[in-house]
């Protein structure tokens, strides 16, 4: 890390080190005890080791090359490497809190490990964890290559890659500790809310002052979506934290929205999580890496910006789909179920375009496993999103909310779709950051192709036998008008499904691992900055 | 209008801007009016706060996570009404900082739960599920038997008192004695505590001992309201409101 930055950025790195070692020191000292103390250390800890890094190799030699007209890939290389460890341990508890739905005692007694407590871990760990990372170390690969401009400066990244994994790191230790606001997809507490919203303005700000630099007219479609990415979640981020800290030296704070308000905030929250989190940001990445791997550019134009400005537009709308016969006023409901439908358009326009974009490269489809990871992930991209918008009509939302359909649901966008879109990206990029020509095992990409593929049929065709088995259990009823089951049969019902879900998730998981030890075997080796390459066009432009 | 987008693409404040507009439109126009319609702002006159013994075990069971599995919101549909009882009011959650609605039924909808068991029951099932229900996937709770820790209470009734839960100064200077009183009938304390919150809540040894206050009492006190708090949702159902 510290070798790609010049002596006057090392100085700066050391400050903001101490400062945020200060920081740490400063809440272990004020809150005492409890769970923000520990979140303090760990902040001190994180800036101690910085400062001995960086103090460390402060007067080591500069860099050696003419910087301004070399890209800088260290921040997406070490970005990539959290990704592939938040991966393992977001699908790791993915896997346990699977088995634990099966076998409610395979866990230790402690409060730590109880299903309530894994949960957000793995849904924090999985979305944030790998998701972010792999979103904000693609990001910076092509913002630099399809704007032909160095990142605006050499610190910044590192803040934020290094600031959002430390939110991250608070944000599932507090909930093993039992801290936790309780939101779905916004657990986190008050303190490191704060803290992300820092971190995405230096994120914010990274972005458009390297787009100020590009070499290029245009700004890609591409960094239309990361931009649109980073832009709603900071406005959802702040709008649906807003929360009021019993003391500010406690973690424990209440949302100042209350009731039905706060159950709408919430899914205009939750659903735009999805909508720009697991969808905008992918499609970023998607519109990039996919013509790059197939060397053929985007099928149609004017079909991404319709689809574009349609996934922004639309998606916002739609939260109120959560709510569904719920105490939300109808009108909201019905605004949200439109909209949903609507979604549909833009939504297969981008499925579509991605899809087209492959014709007359089909025989690299069957020959490359990285390819077909992007395939596949389009595909999904396309059944999920047509999934999406059937559960968001009403009847259908009557069978399908609460139960596991629309976990089944969940998980055909996010394996099939957002975890095979990055492994398209890490394969396609991981090589190059190695200076390597291609990974060092293209036989374990193969295997990690097809056991992602059985995992995610296994778990959703079983989540969806699952769910509407439940639904339509919960809503029979005997001849004598009475209900047939009784709850408890239900999730005895489930006990099937269940233990094919985690044999699914489990295979899933075991490709994970290959992956990360193929990328650990492509790197080693590679010098840092190896793939810091000079400003030249790439095939994406 | 490709023409146009065409220049856009060349300005990034310019696409920044577009963002901004198209992604706050939608929000704004679902969420601005709930603040405002009847239907969504109007309180019952017999809706009652939770006491500071039930606010700690909401505390306790936002922290397990039941909220990942269990919903508080019966919808408007025959089988639910059947299952649970009358379907939740807006109003019915309109002091809930936050919302506990949920989103996974792994476990039944616990919205009107109070009263449905003793609270022999719920010890026995919360430490052990499957003495009680011997097919339940539910996890055990073993160590909701140790103290539980009232010092935060004040300011956490302070806090919601800003937010507009009305507590008065009185309630928020007696917090921590009041979780005590709830969980010891009997007690001068109780007589107290009821002078504050009137008739309404229970005051029980809800864990069984009441000589220890646990975070099972908490927990269990919490657990013996949900739906008790008004009585709006039987009347909603008898006047066959929509
Ligand atoms: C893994 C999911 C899961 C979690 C987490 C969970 N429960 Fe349950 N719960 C269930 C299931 C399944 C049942 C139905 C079987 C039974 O009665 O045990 C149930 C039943 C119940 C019931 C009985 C409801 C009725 O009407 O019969 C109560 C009360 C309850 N849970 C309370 C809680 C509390 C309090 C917590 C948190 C401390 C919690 N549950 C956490 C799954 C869960
Ligand atoms: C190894 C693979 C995985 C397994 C075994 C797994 C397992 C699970 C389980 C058991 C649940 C809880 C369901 C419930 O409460 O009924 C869950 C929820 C969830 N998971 Fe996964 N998961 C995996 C991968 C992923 C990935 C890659 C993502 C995202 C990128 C993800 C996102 C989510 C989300 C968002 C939820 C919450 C769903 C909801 O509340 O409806 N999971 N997962
Ligand atoms: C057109 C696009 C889509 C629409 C209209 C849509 C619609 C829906 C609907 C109706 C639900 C169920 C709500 C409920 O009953 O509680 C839901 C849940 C969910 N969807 Fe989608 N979906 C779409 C695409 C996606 C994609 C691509 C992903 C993932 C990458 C995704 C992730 C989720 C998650 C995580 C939930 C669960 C939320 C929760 O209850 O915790 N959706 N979606």
């Amino acid at each position: 890390m510290t070798a790609t930055l010049t002596l006057p950025e090392r100085r700066i790195g050391l400050f903001l080190s101490v400062l945020l070692a200060l920081m740490g020191l400063f809440m272990a000292a004020a809150a005492r005890h409890g769970v923000m103390s520990l979140h303090g250390f760990m902040a001190l800890g994180l800036g101690l080791g910085l400062v001995f890094l960086i103090g460390g190799s402060l007067y080591d030699p500069a860099p050696p090359h003419r910087r301004p007209d070399r890209y800088y890939d260290a921040p997406t290389r070490f970005g990539l490497t959290l990704t592939l460890v938040w991966a393992i341990i977001g699908m790791g508890v993915g896997v346990w809190v699977a088995a634990l739905l099966y076998w409610p005692e395979a866990t230790p007694p402690w409060p730590a490990t109880s299903f309530g407590r894994l949960r957000p871990v793995h849904t924090t760990g999985i979305i944030f964890g790998f998701g972010g990372n792999a979103l904000i170390a693609t990001s910076f690969h092509v913002l630099q290559r399809t704007s032909r401009a160095r990142l605006a400066d050499s610190i910044s990244p590192w803040v934020v890659v290094l600031g959002y994994n430390l939110f991250c790191a608070w944000a599932v230790t507090g909930y093993l500790m039992g801290s936790t606001q309780s939101k779905e997809y916004a657990e986190a507490e008050w303190y490191a809310d704060l803290w992300l919203v820092v971190i995405w303005v230096t994120y914010f700000t990274l972005y458009l002052r390297t787009l100020a630099r590009r070499n290029e007219p245009h700004i890609y479609v591409a960094n239309w979506y990361y931009l649109a990415f980073i832009l709603v979640v900071a406005m959802l981020h702040i709008v649906n934290n807003l929360a009021l800290p019993v003391r500010l030296t406690t973690a424990e704070s209440f949302p100042v929205w209350s009731g039905v308000q706060d159950a709408m905030v919430q899914w205009w929250y939750g659903h735009n999580a999805v909508a720009f989190f697991l969808t905008a940001g992918f499609l970023g990445m998607l519109y990039y890496f996919l013509p790059v791997r197939s060397g053929r550019p985007i099928w149609s134009y004017r079909l991404s910006i319709v689809s574009f400005w349609g996934i922004t537009f639309f998606y916002i709308w739609v939260g109120s789909h959560h709510l569904h016969y719920t105490a939300l006023p109808y009108w909201a409901q019905t605004l949200g179920m439109t909209f949903s439908v609507m979604l549909l358009v833009p939504s297969w326009a981008s499925a579509g375009n991605a899809i087209a974009t492959l014709n007359g490269a089909w025989h690299k489809v069957r020959d490359d496993a990285t390819l077909r990871f992007m395939f596949v992930a389009a595909v999904f991209y396309g059944l999920s999103t047509f999934e999406g918008s059937f559960l968001a009509i009403r009847p259908v939302n009557s069978l399908s909310h609460y139960t596991d359909w629309t976990v089944g649901h969940v998980h055909s966008g996010t394996l099939g779709w957002v975890a095979m879109i990055i492994f398209g990206a890490i394969y396609t990029l991981v090589p190059q950051l190695g200076g390597k020509r291609q990974m060092a095992s293209p036989r374990a990409i193969e295997w990690h192709f097809w056991l992602a593929v059985t995992g995610t049929l296994i778990y959703v065709i079983a989540m969806w036998n699952a769910g509407i088995t439940q639904g339509l259990m919960w809503r029979a009823y005997d001849r004598n008008g009475a209900l047939s089951y009784s709850f408890v049969q239900s999730v005895q019902a489930m006990a099937p499904y269940y233990l094919l879900r985690t044999i699914g998730g489990a295979l899933f998981l075991t490709g994970a691992v290959l992956c990360a030890w193929n990328c650990r075997a492509t790197l080693r080796g590679a010098r840092e900055g190896a793939a810091d390459r000079p400003l030249v066009p790439q095939p994406a432009e | 209008m490709l023409k146009l987008h065409y220049n856009l693409e060349k300005i990034s404040m310019g696409l920044v801007a577009a963002i901004i507009v198209a992604a706050s439109i939608g929000g704004l126009v679902e969420i601005a009016p709930l603040f405002t319609l009847d239907e969504t702002v109007e309180l019952p006159g017999d809706l009652r706060p939770n006491t500071p013994l039930e606010l700690a075990g909401r505390e306790i069971y936002m922290r397990e996570g039941c909220y990942a599995c269990h919903s508080q919101m019966v919808r408007s549909l025959a089988d639910e009404l059947d299952r649970y009882g009358p379907y939740s009011l807006a109003s019915e959650s309109a002091y809930d900082h936050p919302m506990l609605w949920g989103s996974k039924r792994t476990g039944p909808d616990l919205a009107r739960l109070g009263g449905k068991y003793s609270d022999d029951w719920h010890v026995a099932h919360l430490i052990d599920p499957r003495s009680v229900v011997p097919a339940s996937i539910m996890p055990s709770y073993p160590w909701l038997t140790r103290p539980l820790d009232t010092a935060l209470l004040p300011d956490a009734l302070a806090t919601l008192a800003r937010l507009g839960v009305p507590y008065d100064k009185e309630m928020i200077a007696a917090a921590e004695a009041d979780a005590l009183a709830q969980s010891r009938p009997g007690t001068e304390a109780a007589d107290g505590f009821q002078a504050r919150y009137g008739a309404r809540p229970a005051v029980q040894a809800f864990d069984g001992d009441p000589s220890r206050l646990t975070e099972l009492d908490a927990l269990i006190a919490y657990l013996q309201s949900l739906g008790t708090l008004t009585d709006a949702p039987y009347r909603a159902l008898a006047e066959g409101a929509p």
